[in-house]
């Protein structure tokens, strides 16, 4: 049995001391090759992406040689150009996206109405859980029938129905978003004086931003699924319809690269407001902040 | 209209600060405390429980003290703070400041809280510090933005003023806090335990220069920390709570010990009673 001495025996070791000489400062930071700078840009790796799948179509088309049930890129290109050409796509996409606009800036408007409510009170949680276990599994499309029938033929059915799509998904991850916020940080806003709706804009808002963008994110994707499917049932009794009207009527008279026409302009739309708006909006706010990577 | 404001009012702040601020402005203190805290027992529920945090602790703070809350985790020490604070709501007694009872968190008391997320990330080192002048509507934007700059000058971050949180390190983001606190003139600073996530060598650094602003300013502190050493450096008044539930049990002065006196006998022989004190009554292993 031995008690180890915190000085242990006789280190033979001596003492040793270094004179650091000064480093050439150029040899500590070296520029990376073009190539590598090229690849780090995220729009060049998207763009590889979209050409490949773009020429993976092109390939298939060309192998099955059926244009009425599968259109080749070029031909959905040259159907796109006609359709904006002649001024017809534009003007369905103008209506769909003016409905689209509506029903989403209302939908998180409400969204953020709700949730601040589940913030301040007990009772407004409840109400706020309650009603999003209740609605969110309920599909807009079935709820189209009854909004036809309060709200007649027009834009008030589908602006009715995109709400119903945009709102619960987005209060439930704004409401997630809120419920995250630090204790600490809650703590200093409080300390400051804040109370009410100023803690709420203050603190919890730019708090919970990466959640509040990712709900903005789901419900501009569920109210473009809503309003083509709803446009596909509805847009057929109306006089001016959007782009869900243009992909059914063109099936119906089976112009099969107008209908892939008309599903590219969805997705470029989606392409184009999610690389260009929400990725704007991220690079200035939650990216700025170290908030997200 | 700065001129004109500056002509109404010749002196602008500056007596206001001198008031809050000045140590040696002591006869108000002898009557009414800084900071009362009078018998104040805290409790906080769990699902099943309701379970004392302290129970009865009283103390006041004079102006320009550094007093230190000192004692183990379990102490209710961080719990007393939120209490002044104005977080929890006392379950018994009163705490007062100036005299009157606290109600509710209030920008009189700032508090610089241990953790780094303290400062909103999405405002930049100089908006965090103007965050709670803006908010409490203590200053307009422009008179914010000047005395956001001068404080920061004063913990040595001016170069750092447009810089987001998320750039600096740990000890910066602890100066920005206390800037922002600074920049308040809270009636009390409290400072929960502010460098404890700090690494050695930042958290010795960021002691002298709290001391060296105290010196400076001369503001009211109650400091929060499970360090004898800390107690004794950044105090010069240490209470000493005992462990569950939180109640005194001992005030002393410490003011002359300092961080160049750490080896000195007065200093070890204080050392020794506050680990005395803290730690009889467990069993030696």
């Amino acid at each position: 049995m031995s008690v180890h001495d915190l000085r242990g025996p006789v280190d033979p070791r001596v003492d040793r001391f270094f004179d650091l000489p000064p480093v050439d400062v150029r040899e500590l930071k070296v520029a990376r090759s073009g190539g590598q700078r090229l690849w780090d840009q995220s729009v060049v790796r998207k763009t590889v992406i979209l050409v490949l799948l773009v020429v993976a179509w092109e390939v298939v088309a060309r192998v099955q040689n059926n244009p009425l049930m599968l259109p080749s890129a070029m031909e959905t290109a040259s159907a796109l150009w006609h359709g904006l050409a002649s001024g017809v796509l534009l003007a369905r996409v103008s209506a769909s996206l003016s409905v689209l606009l509506k029903g989403f800036a209302l939908g998180a408007l409400l969204a953020l109405a709700l949730t601040t409510l589940a913030v301040s009170t007990r009772i407004g949680r409840d109400l706020l859980t309650t009603l999003t276990s209740m609605f969110s599994p309920l599909p807009a499309i079935a709820l189209l029938p009854l909004a036809l029938l309060w709200f007649g033929l027009g834009e008030a059915s589908l602006i009715f129905v995109l709400v119903h799509s945009v709102l619960w998904a987005m209060a439930i991850n704004i409401h997630a978003g809120f419920q995250g916020v630090s204790e600490t940080l809650r703590m200093a806003g409080r300390n400051y004086g804040l109370k009410g709706l100023r803690y709420v804009a203050f603190i919890l808002i730019p708090a919970a931003l990466p959640a509040l963008l990712a709900g903005l994110k789901i419900g501009w994707a569920f109210a473009w699924r809503t309003l083509i499917a709803a446009e596909l049932v509805f847009g057929a009794s109306s006089g001016k319809g959007g782009l869900g009207w243009y992909i059914f009527q063109n099936r119906n008279e089976l112009y099969t690269d107008n209908v892939f026409a008309g599903l590219v302009v969805v997705i470029v739309i989606g392409l184009l407001v999610e690389n260009t708006v929400f990725d704007s909006v991220e690079r200035l706010t939650v990216k700025r902040w170290g908030m997200v990577r | 209209m700065s001129i004109a404001l500056r002509k109404r009012h010749p002196m602008g702040e500056a007596p206001l600060d001198r008031e809050a601020y000045s140590p040696a402005n002591t006869s108000v203190a002898a009557s009414t405390p800084r900071l009362a805290v009078d018998n104040v027992t805290l409790e906080y529920r769990t699902r099943q429980h309701v379970v004392k945090a302290t129970q009865q602790v009283s103390f006041n703070v004079q102006e320009g003290d550094r007093f230190v809350l000192l004692g183990p985790s379990g102490c209710g020490k961080s719990t007393l703070l939120k209490a002044i604070a104005g977080f929890l709501t006392p379950a018994e007694g009163s705490i007062r400041l100036d005299g009157h009872t606290i109600h509710g968190p209030g920008p009189d008391r700032i508090v610089v809280f241990q953790e780094f997320d303290q400062l909103p990330p999405w405002k930049t080192v100089k908006q965090n510090v103007m965050f709670p002048l803006l908010a409490s509507r203590t200053l307009g934007r422009k008179a914010a933005e000047q005395r956001a700059l001068e404080t920061l000058e004063k913990v040595g971050l001016g170069r750092f003023a447009n810089a987001y949180p998320h750039t600096l390190s740990g000890g910066m983001k602890q100066r920005v806090a206390i800037a922002r606190a600074l920049a308040m003139r809270p009636r009390v600073l409290l400072m929960d335990e502010p460098f404890a996530a700090l690494d050695a060598l930042t958290r010795r650094k960021m002691q002298e220069e709290l001391l060296a602003l105290w010196q400076q300013e001369g503001f009211t502190l109650l400091f929060v920390t499970h360090s004898i050493e800390e107690a004794q450096i950044i105090g010069n008044r240490v209470l000493l709570l005992s462990p569950h539930p939180g109640r005194v049990r001992a005030e002393l002065g410490c003011a002359d010990d300092s961080l160049h006196s750490l080896g000195s006998e007065a200093t070890k022989a204080r050392t020794q009673t506050i680990h005395r004190l803290l730690f009889e009554n467990e069993v030696a292993p």
